[in-house]
């Protein structure tokens, strides 16, 4: 039997919205006891002085995409799950969007089994809702659910055909799978770089309006109202998409939603010298915006924050603004990002890790995200304060594109553990 | 009196004080070129690069004209019928141009911003000859120096800005240039192609030619962008004309001494009728094309005089 002991740590408690200095005690892979308060060490057991830093459930993040099978040269398994033990990431729930698409048991039982061969962290995968992210037919739901797909998302493709969405919800609901979708408006959004607003105008980018987001949320509502189902927005980023979600949530339907990480600490202004590395999907919006999204996370109306981890080479980003990819890296800095939330007053560490732990677990099924006994022992042991500048050749990641590059952070990782076993 | 950077990328780059110098220079040019001897050395020895990954012929031959004029070596690169097209990226092209030591590049490009990631790159001094919808430096220089010229002042004149400006970089580096030599910038077009968004840039906006014309000192017209637009921006050219075109009896809400202008190749009949582009009294749209080769002489010689002392440091 393997023992552990943490003592002389702070403990997140995200259910009960508290922290307090206190002991946990890790028996085979599971939180054995958790108090406040000091504790003797069991015999035989290691001890891990925490020296009074932050002992939190270790980040399960929804949404990360792992560029394998397909585009090794940018994230394989091994770098990710490097990636996410570096950053407190104990949980990664990877995207369906690889080349092939995870549209078949087959290629699903092969990411598992990759998956399980070469990263450090429990990866769990999501299947496509629709074959090959097209939205013309419904994959396989129910083979893939029961190969291990813990739910179904085209990724950040719409499917814009609004008959072929409620057929795959209905069948979703009838087997109990949760869809995570993408709110957009397609044909409003097509083409667009940006926000629409001063900055864009300046520019000269191709606009959207944050309206697409609103649209699509209203849209993916209905379908919900119509079918029943069970529904997770990948990430909202405008203010006037929260209404009617909290409108939603009221009425009863069963949806949840997310929000990125940059999206909570990043907004439009930062595009304004075209670094690709800001170029996201949904594009950075207002600082009303980000405030917005900030707030409803902390009500807990937005239910979870993820990184959206998306790779991208020096290729798709050393582009012109408007033909260069969208997204960034996170799985290392979602974590010290975060912290600004903490530092600006804004988030307490519950709530950080309400929505970067528990939220996502359970909204998955999963029994992690919480540090309570007879949950697995993934942790995460960080100093909240703890000053760096990121640089980002150190990131663990194969692409190194983060938004972050040379931005002062706070909060580096001491150590993570996933089932009592230290990765990091 | 040189310019603080480098390159000139941008107006948004640009304090007043440095556009009034490219304006002066520029008005000796144009005196110059006006003469029998139209040759001076400032860009003697030097060699400049025209790289247009964008079709044209005005800009393009009014920098070879104004290269040549100062003595440089001129080279075209027609870049879209080129490497672009063999998949070469844009700083690999950087890096094939490095290699040919340019001493000033001059660059127009499909993409908003480009010309920046470009000028990060390379070690000679860039001119933006226009990148997407962003930034057409020496074209708003080239119209305020004929504006210059026609009212003996930019400080408190009323310019309309008229037609597709949300695809315009001219109309963002006038924007920007007026609004620095403290002018009053009004836009006249439908929403679609004038969006509010613009009344942040400290413009006003009005969708009523009428409206927009009154009092003005200044009639600036631009050109449907057609191949910028992906459709359905205006409902039919003659719809359009009918609405925002510039005619004389449009033209009669403006103040009587207005100048018209148009940066061209203009749609005649669509936002524009010939009467009013060819009248003498009122067009000087000729003279903007006069000028811009000036303008661009002054300015290649500003960041010549930059590049020389770079280098004797």
């Amino acid at each position: 039997m393997t023992c552990t002991l943490f003592t002389n740590v702070t403990l997140i408690d995200p259910e009960a919205l508290t922290e307090g200095a206190g002991h946990l005690l890790v028996k085979d892979g599971v939180i054995a006891d958790v108090a406040l308060g000091p504790m003797a060490a069991p015999e035989g057991a290691e001890v891990v002085d925490g020296g009074g830093k932050v002992l939190a459930p270790g980040i399960v993040d929804l949404g990360v995409k792992i560029c394998e099978p397909g585009e090794r040269h940018k994230e394989s398994f091994k770098s990710a799950g490097a990636a996410a033990a570096a950053g407190g990431v104990t949980t990664i729930i990877m995207r369906p969007d690889t080349l092939p698409a995870i549209d078949s048991p087959e290629t699903l039982e092969f990411v598992t089994r990759r998956a399980g061969e070469a990263a450090p962290v429990r990866i769990h995968a999501m299947a496509t809702l629709t074959k090959n992210r097209e939205g013309r037919e419904m994959a396989e739901l129910s083979f893939l659910k029961d190969a291990g797909a813990l739910a179904f998302s085209d990724g950040d493709h719409v499917v814009a055909d609004t008959k072929v969405l409620a057929r795959a919800l209905s069948y979703a609901r009838e087997i109990d799978a949760l869809v995570v979708g993408h709110p957009q408006e397609p044909t409003l959004s097509k083409g667009a770089a940006a926000t629409s607003g001063k900055l864009a105008t300046l520019m000269g980018l191709p606009a959207v309006s944050p309206m697409a987001e609103r649209m699509g949320v209203d849209r993916d509502i209905a379908m919900v109202e119509m079918t029943g189902a069970r529904y997770h927005f990948d990430q909202l980023s405008a203010a006037r998409a929260l209404p009617p979600l909290e409108r939603a949530k009221g009425n009863g339907f069963d949806i949840t939603a997310g929000v990125s990480i940059h999206h909570l600490t990043l907004n439009v202004n930062d595009l304004s010298d075209y670094r690709t590395f800001f170029k996201l999907k949904p594009p950075l919006r207002d600082e009303e915006d980000r405030l917005a999204m900030v707030e409803a996370v902390g009500s807990g109306l937005i239910d979870v924050i993820s990184s959206m981890h998306t790779p991208q080479d020096e290729e798709s980003k050393r582009l012109p603004f408007e033909e260069a990819a969208s997204g960034a890296v996170a799985l290392e800095t979602l974590l010290p990002a975060a912290m600004r939330l903490l530092h600006a007053g804004q988030l307490s560490l519950p709530q950080l890790f309400r929505a970067m732990a528990l939220n996502p677990a359970r909204r998955l099924g999963l029994p992690s995200g919480r540090l309570a006994k007879g949950a697995p022992a993934d942790l995460v042991l960080f100093d909240p304060h703890a000053p760096f500048m990121l640089d980002r050749s150190t990131l663990r990641s194969k692409s190194k594109n983060t938004p972050f590059d040379g931005a002062r952070m706070e909060g580096r990782v001491l150590g993570t553990w996933v089932a009592g076993v230290r990765v990091a | 009196m040189t310019l603080r950077a480098r390159h000139l990328l941008g107006i948004a780059s640009l304090a007043p004080d440095e556009i009034t110098a490219i304006l002066d220079l520029a008005e000796h040019y144009a005196e110059m070129n006006r003469s029998g001897e139209k040759h001076a050395d400032a860009l003697r020895g030097l060699t400049q690069v025209n790289m247009f990954f964008e079709n044209s012929t005005r800009t393009q031959a009014s920098f070879e004209l104004a290269g040549k004029r100062l003595g440089a070596d001129v080279m075209n690169m027609a870049m879209q019928a080129s490497s672009i097209k063999k998949g070469e990226t844009l700083l690999d092209t950087a890096l094939t141009l490095n290699a040919m030591h340019p001493d000033l590049l001059v660059v127009r490009h499909p993409h908003s911003g480009a010309v920046d990631l470009l000028a990060q790159k390379v070690n000679c001094a860039v001119l933006n000859a226009g990148d997407g919808r962003h930034e057409h430096p020496t074209q708003a220089l080239l119209d305020a120096l004929t504006i210059r010229r026609h009212k003996g002042r930019l400080h408190r004149l009323t310019v309309a800005i008229c037609g597709d400006v949300a695809h315009s970089r001219v109309a963002r580096s006038n924007i920007m240039l007026l609004n620095r030599m403290e002018a009053r910038v009004r836009l006249v077009g439908p929403p679609t192609l004038v969006p509010s968004a613009f009344r942040e840039l400290g413009c006003e906006v009005t969708h009523d030619m009428a409206e927009g014309l009154k009092g003005a000192d200044v009639v600036m017209m631009l050109r449907l962008q057609r191949e910028r637009m992906d459709g359905g921006f205006i409902p039919s050219e003659r719809e359009y004309f009918h609405r925002y075109g510039l005619d004389a009896d449009k033209l009669r809400h403006a103040a009587p001494d207005a100048i018209v202008m148009h940066p061209g190749p203009m749609n005649r009949g669509v936002e524009i009728d010939s009467a009013t582009a060819d009248d003498p009294t009122r067009s000087v749209i000729t003279e903007q094309v006069e000028m811009g080769v000036a303008v661009r002489m002054a300015a290649m010689d500003l960041l010549a005089q930059n590049l020389k002392a770079e280098r004797a440091a």
